[in-house]
């Protein structure tokens, strides 16, 4: 069972975000990056089906600036085996078709039979790159798998829709995006986060793999602005010394003033 | 401007934020709108599109559509794009549309607008605001050089207008080749005590920290089924493992948009407000002043919760029943 992961590095989810000074990206000074936390699912899994099966491969992949590949080792420290890091040293903002584009070119020439994406890259917070890449690559894809059993040339897999569960038989090779209740990830060892030091991160250059939307003006979704949201109006409180009163009045304001009940 | 909107059904039930979808492709284009219906048994379900903007639907209604299917379902959008060409596509940012779009962007060579608070248009172009880094940003987005536009809209934001008095539209039924999807939705699980999800709900009330354990949550579900409401969490509650996942709100869990979200002992890390920084109106029930949540509340009790709780969810059915 051989897997790509594809990992997005992203500011971890307790960065208090700032607008740069391009007024469309983020203030990237002050900000701790982490590997996008839906995307651990999807490696713990490949993790997983590799010692289900006792055999194959977990190779992670990542697209993005140097920072990218402190992703990448991370996941090898957890158990991948090997990384591809697809050097987009310049590229300010690559959206979601050209991610997709970049990541099925890095995985053309593999033999995978399950590539991974968390069900959102945390920070665009799009859902698009994994069916995307899906399409691209010609192969199907479950979106927001919550638990999966691993089949003879294909996989069972439950998605999570509003309220209810869709159980989805998928062939192989599938995508496969990742939802928090999938598995608890692992850490990674002492020994696991030595041995990372030691594994192949093979380099690509995006811009020698085609990807038409890495120029601005071929971009087919681009921010225009970044703002932080607006600010709301100050808190409204009431007394809380008498508990009935409090409750009533509460009530009163949310059905005479606000009228939302 | 040809708009083309995707329409979402379950169980022959059309989606509201399909409807709602529909209505902004009306506003935006002036005029009645194509749209697209996948299922089974829905040709009667298309009559009732006219009232919320649509002028054509266009309908694949087939027994191998009863159960969702992406080869499917894009397949049949496909089909509708092939016949309209349209300008710009619109589908709800539902768990549906959220696996339709991407792949029928891609099949196109294009993007999507994902998940957009407001959209409007500047001359032929689709221009939206989008929350980021789970609504701590927002951002203005376009579809740059793409000739076809998409983009999905975010449930229970924009209006779902009917105009009484509209003419029926006219349903063409598409004609689509042999499905067989490679992934195959075999059944739906529906879990026995079918609980509303945060995702869809208009009320949430959530609980945190505050609740102190488990067995707190009587006192949380007490005012949520006085409300009518879905029931929230925080992660911190979740990771305890005193609730199950699916109820998480917050960057990690579900971003929601309601009218009205109810914090009952929740903080309100950063985490959280990202994930319901956006709801219409707050009400926050926490004993520390101090606490971030207030930031965004509309209303706060600085307050014992089980102290308040209690008499907010006795006064609201109270001033339900007047």
């Amino acid at each position: 069972m051989n897997s790509l992961v594809c990992i997005a590095y992203v500011p971890d989810t307790e960065t208090k975000i700032k607008i740069g000074a391009d007024g469309k990206s983020i203030d990237e000074s002050d900000v701790k990056w982490i590997v996008s936390p839906y995307d651990e699912y999807g490696l713990e899994e490949a993790l997983k089906s590799r010692e289900a099966k006792g055999a194959g491969t977990v190779t992670v992949v990542a697209v993005g600036p140097e920072r990218a590949k402190a992703g990448l080792r991370e996941c090898l420290a957890r158990g991948a085996d090997e990384a591809i890091w697809v050097d987009a040293t310049g590229v300010s903002h690559l959206d979601a078709l050209g991610t997709a584009r970049a990541l099925a070119a890095a995985a053309t020439g593999g033999s995978y039979d399950m590539f991974w994406f968390g069900q959102k890259g945390v920070g665009y917070d799009e859902s698009l790159v994994g069916p995307m890449f899906a399409e691209l690559m010609g192969v199907p894809h479950v979106g927001s798998v919550l638990k999966l059993e691993l089949g003879e040339g294909k996989v069972t897999a439950h998605r999570e829709i509003e309220g209810a569960h869709e159980v989805v038989e998928c062939t192989l090779p599938a995508v496969l995006t990742a939802q928090k209740g999938l598995n608890e990830p692992r850490y990674a060892s002492l020994k696991g986060i030595m041995a990372a030091k030691k594994k192949p991160i093979a380099e690509k250059k995006l811009a020698e793999l085609g990807v038409a939307e890495a120029d601005p003006a071929q971009a087919k979704t681009r921010w225009r602005k970044l703002e932080l949201p607006p600010a709301r109006q100050a808190v409204k409180l009431v007394p809380a010394d008498d508990p009935a009163a409090a409750g009533k009045e509460l009530a009163r304001l949310l059905r005479e003033e606000a009228k939302v009940i | 401007m040809k708009f083309l909107v995707f329409i979402e059904q379950r169980d022959g039930k059309i989606r509201k934020a399909s409807l709602e979808a529909l209505s902004l492709a009306r506003k935006l284009s002036g005029g009645p709108v194509a749209a697209v219906l996948p299922g089974k048994g829905v040709t009667a379900l298309a009559k009732e599109l006219g009232r919320h903007g649509a002028g054509t639907v266009y309908v694949a209604d087939r027994d191998d559509l009863a159960l969702y299917s992406n080869k499917g379902y894009v397949g049949a959008l496909d089909a509708a794009a092939k016949k309209v060409s349209p300008d710009a596509v619109l589908i709800a940012a539902t768990a549906m549309g959220k696996d339709v779009a991407p792949r029928f962007a891609a099949r196109n060579d294009v993007s999507v607008l994902a998940d957009v608070m407001e959209l409007r248009l500047e001359g032929d172009r689709l221009v939206a605001w989008r929350p980021v880094y789970s609504g701590k940003a927002r951002a203005e987005v376009d579809c740059g050089s793409a000739k076809l536009q998409v983009a999905t809209t975010r449930p229970n934001v924009f209006v779902a207008e009917a105009a009484d008095g509209a003419p029926e539209p006219a349903v063409e039924a598409l004609e689509l080749g042999a499905i067989a999807p490679r992934a195959k939705v075999l059944r739906v699980e529906t879990p026995e005590s079918k609980e509303l999800d945060v995702s869809e709900a208009d009320i949430i009330v959530s609980g945190g920290r505050g609740i102190k354990g488990p067995e707190g949550w009587p006192v949380v579900r007490e005012l949520q089924q006085a409300l009518g409401a879905a029931l929230g969490a925080s992660r911190a509650v979740v990771d305890a493992g005193w609730i199950d996942h699916q109820h998480q709100v917050g960057q990690t869990g579900k971003v929601v948009s309601p009218t009205l979200y109810v914090a009952c002992g929740i903080s309100g890390a950063i985490q959280h407000l990202a994930g319901m920084g956006t709801s219409k109106v707050i009400v926050a029930i926490n004993k520390d002043p101090e606490a971030p949540i207030f930031k965004v509340a509309t209303y706060g009790v600085v307050g014992d919760l089980f102290q308040i709780v209690p008499e907010f969810a006795k006064a609201v059915r109270a001033a339900k029943a007047e």
